[in-house]
């Protein structure tokens, strides 16, 4: 951007040429909850040329966590002897019937965790508990669950397991590619999950499905640069993966942090939110490290619950209604009082949208 | 939620590093990055280093960062 005197005049020139050149109607999820905040936040719909559409597409780790495993998590943290320590997002989450939050107010003992590690110290000093750390997160955070594991079995702690909920981003990319239902003519990547993962797992929805993908950073700029990449290649026909947030991603990753996962898990299927059982896009600990599942340890059994009914969280999450469509958002559900995950963490479509789009919403004047 | 904060090491300690930013200072895991050295800056998440990044890159994720943040406390 050297000739540019400031980002908003930089910004001004990409929106400038991205009208000049999207011509073509063009589809553009983007994966990443950070990025539906940022598009949110700064209004980018309302700029772009009517041909782009922007989509929110499963981007964030609260939100695609099925109820039926938050009614597991809920269920240990029933467990007499138990402390569950889990990231903040977490304990509004709602499960069929309950959250990790009305379980702590009910005398659980549920603690909120900045890092995995923090989880390792409470099990040190609570050595006639069993410390079960809620393990939800992408690729971003996978790695340091991993590390926490290693240090786990190497002090020796027997009081420490973990709850694997963690979901990888390529598989449910291909899933949603697949969907006969879902309509996606190019991707703006997760920047950090991209971080790790480098530019390698993304190559398929380029060479298998000729579909643009853009590693994107989070401000308005970043995402409009990277908007415009997608339609020049959208434009030359030759679509690949590109990073536009160089500044954090190297085309290699970090290759020790795919190291450590690899060394300690591997894929299996997960159940996504809205969307359904995934093959390939969750992770369980390998089989040598199995007794480090909750799961192996405790042997719970939860009854399937019934679904929270009216939330339209899994279409939002596949970008086939966007938030305001559904009949609840903004009246029988907002951040106060969610109905569904959505709307719950920070980084929800639902959310992101209450929070900057309420007027476009209509919600209010 | 996967959000990453750069931040600057000012001192290393076996897999360790005290780590600057914005003016406050913690302790992180450095065992993803093994090549940091001191004065380095690193993205930072759930209390680990996942990415060596440089000054003028940091600084730039940095701005982006606290615009998001601002946004997100309102
Ligand atoms: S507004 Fe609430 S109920 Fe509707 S989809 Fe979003 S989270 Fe679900």
């Amino acid at each position: 951007m050297q000739p540019y005197k400031n980002k908003k005049e930089y910004a001004r020139y990409l929106l400038d040429k991205l009208h000049e050149e999207a011509k073509r109607p063009l589809t553009v999820m983007e994966v990443c909850g950070t990025h539906t905040v940022a598009i949110a936040r700064s209004g980018l719909r309302e700029l772009l040329p009517e041909t782009i559409r922007l989509i929110s597409g499963p981007g964030c780790p609260v939100c695609v966590t099925d109820d039926l495993d938050l009614d597991l998590a809920i269920a240990l943290s029933r467990q007499k002897g138990v402390i569950l320590a889990t990231f903040g997002d977490m304990m509004r989450v709602p499960g069929t019937s309950s959250s990790l939050q009305e379980e702590k107010g009910r005398g659980a003992d549920i603690r909120v965790v900045y890092s995995p590690t923090d989880a390792l110290t409470i099990a040190r000093e609570n050595p006639h508990s069993q410390v079960v750390f809620l393990a939800i997160g992408f690729e971003t955070t996978v790695p340091a669950v991993a590390v926490t594991i290693e240090q786990a079995i190497q002090e020796g702690l027997k009081n420490f397991s973990i709850l694997s909920l963690h979901k990888l981003v390529p598989p449910v990319m291909r899933a949603l590619l697949e969907d006969p239902d879902v309509r996606i003519d190019a991707f703006l990547n997760p920047g950090h999950v991209c971080t790790i993962l480098g530019v390698e797992p993304f190559r398929f929805v380029a060479e298998e499905y000729g579909r643009p993908c853009v590693i994107a950073g989070f401000d308005a700029v970043d995402i409009l640069e990277a908007l415009l990449m997608i339609v020049r290649q959208q434009n030359c026909g030759q679509p690949k993966v590109e990073i536009q947030y160089r500044r954090a991603v190297r085309p290699e990753g970090n290759e020790v942090a795919r190291a450590y996962m690899d060394k300690y898990f591997v894929p299996a299927p997960a159940v996504w939110r809205g969307i359904g059982e995934v093959p390939g896009s969750g992770l369980q600990l390998r089989e040598e490290y199995a007794d480090l599942e909750a799961r192996k340890r405790f042997s719970i059994k939860v009854e399937p619950g019934k679904r929270v009914k009216g939330c339209a969280c899994g279409e939002i999450l596949k970008g086939l209604k966007l938030p305001y469509e559904c009949p609840l958002f903004g009246k029988a559900c907002t951040p106060m009082r969610p109905v569904g995950p959505c709307m719950v963490s920070s980084e929800g479509s639902c959310a992101a949208y209450y929070r900057f789009g309420r007027k476009k919403a209509g919600v209010v004047r | 939620m996967c959000l990453a904060i750069p931040a600057k090491v000012i001192k290393i300690d076996g897999n360790k590093a005290e780590v600057d930013f914005g003016g406050n200072t913690r302790e992180v895991s450095i065992v993803l990055t093994p090549q940091v050295k001191v004065g380095d800056y690193v993205l930072l998440h759930a209390g680990f280093a996942i990415q060596v990044i440089d000054e003028k890159e940091a600084k730039e994720i940095y701005e982006a960062w606290e615009e998001a943040y601002a946004a997100l406390q309102k």
